[in-house]
């Protein structure tokens, strides 16, 4: 029988009272609270109330517009067939205006003029999100750590679709709104700029992309590891040797010669992920507009290698003289 | 609770396991890759030994006809109406005629081409259609000997493989069909088999492999400057470029890097020679779409023309059935040299079409993907 000893348990806590937490100035939670058990698998078993403002009713409408514009134009490109759209859903997309109408702001509906106002209304709800985001950290007296860090993902969002289109002088630059489409778009874009795995800011974002599971592994395990110490109880920490902070320091100081703090530890996860997107945001937006081919690039500054010619000198054939026939 | 999510989610696991296994079409070791260039660079040619046995299989060139004596009377004197093959003697032209036969219409002989009351009659499209496609092979033959075809050389087979109408051909993509709203798709972003099944434009065999006239820069999207020097291309034509790369890909059954360094797919000079053997083939395709497939548009019957009233055309897959060298390498041409001979100049075929004989009015057969 598991019994609720720490507060690293998997013992789902049902209180007689829904818990509402500290009282706040102004309260708009909406919702009858309730226990779901496979919540309570990952995570507290607690289901509501959400909070829900002017503002966040304002971002949930405005992504709602954009989900269904998205949805029905994807709907409509396969004539309305329901079957075609199940079955499709996956390739369909909502397209960026085409190259000739530059930035002009309305493009004909059918021609990315849906786009552009489905691309309105989500980046408007994004927008009012983090507004809500920023303000419940203040009203709980929180630090705003976790709203700039989804400042950091939008800033990659506007690159893609707002900032990098306008620099270019096309929204036909910009991504395709569909789940294979954005995915071939991005095949595409690599292709068009030479290999953006040349581009620097492209490898320092893969590098905070992949150092952030890193990271979030050895974290996640090391404080997994010591909950058995009473990882949670973090006064104790400071004073007791053989404590939960006291191993997991140990651990690291023997495996890699050096450790995080219980403080710096977050810190470096943090900046991780921010800067996974915050790089990334430069690396799109230098391209095209900087630079046109990155593997050029690369190889005029030193950065790509030369290897050794395996067949004999390869040219052009469309450099020749032309073909008789 | 926890009982009943843990044999759920192992029974959802295993039916997952299974349905991945058995229809996700995936292949499995032993390998036999190639390595196609310089060490750690990535340049492999990923394939499975099974893969190879099975295409191999499927790519046999059949053994030609025994030879024919070379003396005698002229085939031009023996029978009438003989235009492209007049100069073989009587008895190598019977000979080839029995493997075009074989080639193209076993299942219906002769009568597939020729009036059953009048051999010599052109009456039937297929005979009209069948003589051009003689002086196609020759030309292939010998005008592309050096560039793309080699020694192996190509005959009706080639393409045919036993089909009156090859299996691998194309045609023109229809606009999307009229209604009152029409997103614009871009003519991408439907899974169409065309360019293996990606989102990717569908519609680019008609830009690419019809006219000899097309420039370059319909594929050439990379910048030739590090730096933006001019105004460079959009995404939307790398994305057609992307595409038309995949329905080469698919149809000579290789990956990216049997003719590019995909560190830079743009650069000729890291390529490999394959490229430009590649690149000579997209001219000999639209070669042979333009001046052999097209000007054929009005000698065939309705039934064999697309959806917008186009000739069937060739593509790379049309030829190459899914492996990078056609029947597995095997000389072909050299059993029969009078289809390497330069051709010889004669009236295009015209005249109305005529209903084709019973039993071969069938729908067009739908180009069918390379696997």
């Amino acid at each position: 029988m598991a019994y609720y000893q720490n507060l690293f348990t998997q013992v789902q806590v049902r209180p007689l009272e829904p818990e509402h937490g500290i009282p706040v100035a102004v309260d708009a939670r909406v919702g009858k609270p309730f226990n779901s058990y496979l919540f309570g698998i990952i995570g507290n078993s607690q289901v509501g109330p959400i909070y829900i403002n002017y503002i966040a009713a304002l971002s949930i409408v405005c992504g709602l517009i954009a989900f269904e514009i998205i949805g029905l134009n994807m709907w409509a490109s396969v004539n309305w067939d329901p079957v075609q759209f199940v079955r499709q859903l996956p390739w369909l997309a909502l397209e960026p205006p085409l190259p000739k109408y530059g930035l002009r702001v309305l493009p004909p509906l059918a021609e990315g003029g849906w786009w552009l106002i489905a691309g309105f209304f989500l980046t408007t709800s994004i927008l009012l999100w983090w507004v809500h985001l920023y303000k419940r950290a203040r009203a709980l007296g929180l630090g705003t750590h976790v709203p700039w860090a989804f400042a950091s993902a939008i800033w990659l969002y506007l690159v893609l679709g707002f900032i990098r289109p306008i620099l270019m002088g096309s929204w036909s630059e910009a991504v395709p709104f569909g789940i294979f489409p954005h995915l071939d778009w991005t095949a595409a874009f690599s292709l068009r700029y030479g290999n953006l795995f040349y581009n620097p800011f492209h490898m320092l974002s893969i590098t905070f992309l992949y150092g952030s599971t890193l990271l979030f592994a050895m974290h996640g395990g090391t404080i997994l590891a010591c909950s058995r110490y009473g990882a949670e109880r973090e006064i104790d920490q400071i004073v007791d040797r053989g404590t939960a902070t006291e191993r997991a320091a140990l651990f690291w100081r023997w495996t890699m010669g050096f450790n995080a703090t219980m403080e710096s530890i977050h810190r470096w996860a943090w900046w991780f992920a921010v800067l996974t997107t915050l790089t990334g945001g430069i690396g799109i937006l230098l391209t095209g507009t900087v630079v046109d081919n990155w593997y050029l690039w690369a190889v005029k500054h030193g950065v790509a290698p030369a290897y050794p010619q395996v067949f004999g000198p390869i040219t052009d054939p469309a450099h020749l003289a032309p073909m008789k026939p | 609770m926890r009982t009943v999510l843990a044999v759920g989610g192992a029974v959802i696991a295993l039916f997952l396991t299974i349905a991945m296994f058995g229809g996700a079409g995936w292949t499995h070791p032993p390998m036999a890759n190639e390595q196609t260039g310089f060490r750690g660079t990535g340049m492999d040619l990923i394939r499975t030994r099974a893969g190879n046995a099975e295409l191999s299989a499927a790519n046999v060139a059949p053994a030609p006809a025994d030879p024919a004596e070379d003396g005698g009377q002229k085939a031009s004197e023996v029978y009438e109406n003989v235009q492209v093959l007049g100069d073989l003697s009587a008895e190598q032209f019977n000979r080839l005629m029995v493997s075009i036969t074989e080639w193209v219409s076993p299942q219906q002989g002769c009568t597939y081409c020729h009036s059953t009351e009048n051999m010599a009659s052109d009456e039937l499209y297929q005979k009209r259609v069948a003589r051009r496609m003689l002086q196609m092979t020759q030309h292939i033959n010998s005008t592309w000997k050096d560039k793309h075809v080699h020694e192996a050389g190509v005959t009706c087979y080639t393409c045919h493989r036993g089909n009156p109408v090859p299996a691998n051909i194309w045609f023109d993509t229809p606009p999307p069909e009229a209604g009152r709203f029409i997103p614009r798709n871009n003519g991408q972003n439907l899974a169409s088999a065309n360019v293996g099944l990606t989102s990717l434009p569908y519609g680019v065999f008609d830009d690419y492999y019809a006219r000899k006239d097309t420039p370059e820069s319909v594929v050439r999207v990379n910048a030739t400057t590090a730096l933006p020097e001019s105004k460079g291309k959009p995404i939307q034509d790398a994305e057609k470029t992307f595409a038309i790369m995949i329905t080469m890909s698919q149809a000579l059954g290789v990956n990216c890097t049997f003719c590019h360094n995909t560190r830079s797919i743009a650069q000729w000079d890291t390529s490999t020679p394959n490229r430009v053997h590649a690149w000579y083939g997209v001219q000999m395709v639209r070669d042979v779409n333009q001046d052999y497939m097209t000007p054929l548009t009005s000698v065939f019957p309705q039934v064999r023309l697309g959806p917008t009233g186009d000739a069937p055309k060739v593509s790379c897959a049309t030829c190459h059935n899914g492996a990078n060298k056609p029947l597995n390498g095997a000389n072909v041409i050299g059993p029969y040299p009078s289809l390497a001979k330069p051709t010889v100049a004669i009236n295009l075929p015209t005249g109305e079409a005529k209903s084709p004989i019973p039993g071969t009015d069938k729908p067009n057969p739908q180009p069918t993907p390379v696997r």
